[in-house]
């Protein structure tokens, strides 16, 4: 893979999602070559940056955020992307995972840690390691975190809708879907 | 018990014929006997009048008033408006609070006393207000709350709460309420004296189309606030097809800060009914009912006694002042705590009994309104003037007024201003002249026509109150130089959010939104993106809701930015970093911090 300075830099990164954004990422099948003449990834699952390594012209954003880690890593992202698109379902609405902003916090946490039919959790602690990251009263769709600047709707957007989408915003031409890329009956 | 329970439910149903039309009135009979509506009852009252049981419990959990649940035998709705807040709400409502011993929203455990709060009750010149059951107390203060609650613990009768009556009619014996009429500035039209049954003997003079020729005539449009022809909404009503034919006094006013139509019912409650029977002969209707807001229910034995004694005097019943073939009588609908029914098709659904939701127009009620017959809805004010217009005549009514915004109109005026109260002015009249009579010069905005008006900053105050500039259904609300704009925007928010029927998603959920949008700006955590898209919601609410209330309700803000725009986006800040200073997340992760006992490394 090239690393020439002057072609501009993608990053991706999945949140509070399921990697179903990414493999639908992926599923431009062959186009991905073409991709990588035009542009390097940075930071980024498909790469395996694990962080910033320069300025980046895109910023994918699956998922939204469900935890404290979910929040920083957006805000750096915002920080270091110059264009950030929501990408999903997840990013655009919370998706799947907001289906607990029904619940409590509390009473979430201790169905899956404590009191569920199937767990077994002699200690009778909720997991509590440094490492883990907080979670957040609610599951915030991206924008609510930071400022997005585009929203590809779909779980998942198709190859298609992405490829188009990237594709016009790194050649600098209007990003215009046809209506069969964003239609989900 | 559940024996009981059905049995009065029943006998409830009997008295009015098992008639799932009269619903509410079924209803508000099951819950003046039993205190709450049970599930039980609604089982009964279901079977009684055919209805599938969920039409009568959405009945019951539409309404305000209604409640599944026991209340207090004394329930106190503390009036929760804007004014109020301005006049000391908070501390009176701590005041019944501690005197109680419960929080807003709760019962006292003996069952004797239940707290709530409530919309707008009409009593904007004299609050805070409250209504403790079917009584009202006005101008509360925190002593008089715990003289209040002491009386009442003694004798558990709110009406003997009333010492001193307020003027005029307020003393009658049949209403006997501490409410003042404020009638600060009597105009020539609405508020002269009346010669009982001038107006409809004049009428029977006349054919039904020369009756309409002449409201036609004096150009007269309706006070309700969507200021519709009269002459031609009953024209369209003439001559819709159908044999039963209805006149609807609309007497919900609901818009808060809007009052004048309490101070006309309980001082020209005759010239209504005059215009409502005039109504019926122009139309061809027999029946008339007026939909009185359930705030209302204080003048409800007063009302009736009215048409007792019209009837009495040939004025209302078969053969109206002699005529043969022309019968009329009026019923009166109580309301019970819903602004929506003022809306005139959810007015319709309410009397029908149903919960109040506004139908889909067309067709329109001149077609096809109460029980599918064609039915005119009236403001009272407008059915004053039509009984006005017959007793002058159309060239004396038009005389005041300008070309196209006829006559005179009364504003309920209420806020910072010297002299709150009704006034009647003619139709034409500037804004800052009204203040200038009020005693309101000082303003800093006005809220002209209630939450669904607008906001008008003074570079707005030489605007004429009329039709075609500041239309308004009579709210004029006045805010000092102190007052904060988008405060006041946020509690007409939370109204609409209240109030909202909630059938279509952009007024049910957009409402929601905006008034988080307005919250966050005033808590300095909004952006000018915040704004803007804030504007957008409220168009797409204003454009895509089914009715009235949700086509207006994003005015307060849409308005206040007219004139307020520049100290409204002072108060916008953009994050140099592009995060949302909306979200926070100290905030949201102390749930979690306390439940694991662990501090957020990154707050
Ligand atoms: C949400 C809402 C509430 C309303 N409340 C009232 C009301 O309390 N009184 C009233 O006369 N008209 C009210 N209206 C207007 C009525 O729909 C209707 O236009 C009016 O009663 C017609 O009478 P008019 O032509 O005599 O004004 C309301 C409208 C809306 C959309
Ligand atoms: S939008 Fe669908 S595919 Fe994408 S992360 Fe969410 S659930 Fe997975
Ligand atoms: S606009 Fe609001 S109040 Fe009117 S019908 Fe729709 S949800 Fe109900």
């Amino acid at each position: 893979m090239s690393t020439s300075a002057a072609k501009p830099r993608v990053a991706t990164v999945s949140l509070a999602g399921c990697f179903g954004c990414h493999m639908s990422v992926l599923d431009i099948d062959e186009r991905i070559f073409d991709l990588v003449d035009i542009i390097d990834f940075d930071r980024s699952p498909i790469v395996d940056f694990k962080d910033f390594t320069g300025r980046c012209a895109v910023g994918l954003v699956e998922g939204g955020c469900g935890n404290e880690e979910n929040v920083e890593v957006l805000r750096s992202f915002r920080r270091n992307c110059d264009i950030l698109i929501s990408l999903g379902d997840c990013a655009t609405m919370g998706g799947i995972p907001a289906l607990r902003n029904l619940v409590p916090t509390e009473e979430c946490l201790r169905e899956a840690y404590l009191d569920g039919p199937s767990v077994h959790n002699p200690s009778g602690r909720l997991p509590n390691d440094i490492e883990l990251p907080l979670l957040l009263d609610k599951v915030r769709p991206a924008h609510e975190v930071v400022r997005m600047d585009y929203f590809l709707p779909g779980c998942p957007p198709s190859a298609d809708t992405i490829w188009a989408a990237l594709t016009a915003l790194l050649t600098d031409k209007p990003v215009q879907l046809p209506y069969e890329l964003i239609k989900y009956d | 018990m559940s024996g009981n329970i059905a049995q009065t439910a029943e006998q409830v149903c009997g008295a009015f014929g098992d008639d799932p039309a009269r619903l509410m009135d079924i209803i508000r009979g099951v819950q003046q006997r039993l205190g709450h509506v049970p599930d039980a009852a609604i089982d009964a009252v279901a079977r009684r009048v055919g209805r599938a049981r969920v039409d009568v419990e959405s009945v019951v959990s539409f309404y305000a008033f209604f409640s599944k649940e026991p209340k207090g035998r004394i329930v106190i709705r503390l009036c929760d408006d804007v004014i109020d807040r301005m006049f000391g709400y908070d501390a009176v409502r701590a005041a019944f609070e501690e005197e109680l011993g419960i929080t807003l929203g709760e019962t006292t455990p003996d069952g004797r006393f239940t707290l709530e709060r409530t919309a707008c009750i009409g009593m904007c010149d004299q609050a805070p207000a409250a209504m403790i059951n079917d009584t009202i107390v006005t101008w509360l203060s925190t002593d008089k709350a715990r003289r209040i609650v002491s009386e009442l613990r003694e004798h558990m009768t709110p009406e003997r709460l009333v010492k001193r009556v307020g003027g005029g009619n307020n003393g009658h014996p049949l209403i006997r309420a501490m409410v003042h009429n404020s009638i600060r500035r009597p105009g020539p039209l609405i508020f002269s004296e009346i010669n009982r049954g001038e107006a409809i003997r004049k009428a029977l003079s006349m054919s039904p189309a020369e009756v309409i020729r002449a409201i036609k005539t004096a150009r007269l449009r309706g006070r309700g606030g969507a200021g519709f022809p009269t002459g031609l909404k009953w024209e369209f009503t003439r001559s819709a097809s159908g044999d039963r034919k209805f006149v609807m006094c609309n007497a919900d006013e609901g818009e808060p800060g809007t009052f004048k139509d309490r101070v006309l019912l309980t001082e020209r409650a005759d010239r209504v009914f005059a215009g409502m029977t005039i109504a019926g002969y122009a139309v061809g209707a027999c029946e008339g009912v007026m939909y009185l807001r359930g705030e209302y229910a204080y003048l409800l034995r007063y009302l009736e006694d009215v048409l007792e004694k019209r009837r009495a005097d040939g004025l209302l019943g078969r053969g109206v002042m002699g005529r043969d073939g022309f019968d009329f009588d009026i019923r009166i609908q109580l309301g019970a705590g819903a602004y929506v029914c003022g809306e005139e098709t959810a007015l319709l659904s309410s009397c029908e009994g149903m919960r109040g939701d506004p139908k889909n127009r067309p067709p329109f009620p001149a077609q096809k309104g109460y029980l599918g017959c064609p039915t005119v809805v009236n403001n009272v004010e407008t059915l004053c003037c039509v009984t006005k217009i017959l007793e002058v005549g159309p060239a004396t009514f038009n005389m005041y007024g300008t070309s196209r915004s006829a006559g005179t109109k009364l504003l309920s005026i209420s806020g910072d201003c010297d002299s709150p109260g009704v006034y009647e002015i003619p139709l034409g009249t500037p804004l800052g002249e009204v203040l200038e009579m009020c005693g309101g010069t000082r303003a800093k905005a006005v809220q002209v026509g209630g939450p669904s008006g607008r906001l008008v900053g003074r570079d707005g105050f030489d605007r004429l109150i009329c039709f075609d500039d500041l239309a308004t259904g009579g709210a004029l609300i006045v805010f000092g130089p102190d007052r904060d704009i988008l405060e006041i925007v946020s509690r007409y928010m939370a109204f609409f959010v209240d109030e909202s029927c909630g059938y279509c998603t952009p007024c049910r959920v957009g409402n929601v939104l905006i008034k988080r949008g307005v919250d966050a700006i005033i808590a300095g955590r909004a952006e000018p993106r915040d704004l803007e898209q804030l504007e957008d919601l409220c168009r797409t609410v204003k454009s895509t809701s089914r009715c009235g209330l949700g086509q207006s309700s994003p005015n307060p803000l849409v308005t206040a930015l007219e004139s307020f725009r520049p100290e409204i986006e002072a108060r916008l800040r953009a994050d140099p970093n592009g995060y949302r200073r909306s979200f926070d997340l100290s905030r949201a992760v102390r749930p979690t911090e306390q439940l694991v006992g662990r501090k957020s490394v990154h707050t």
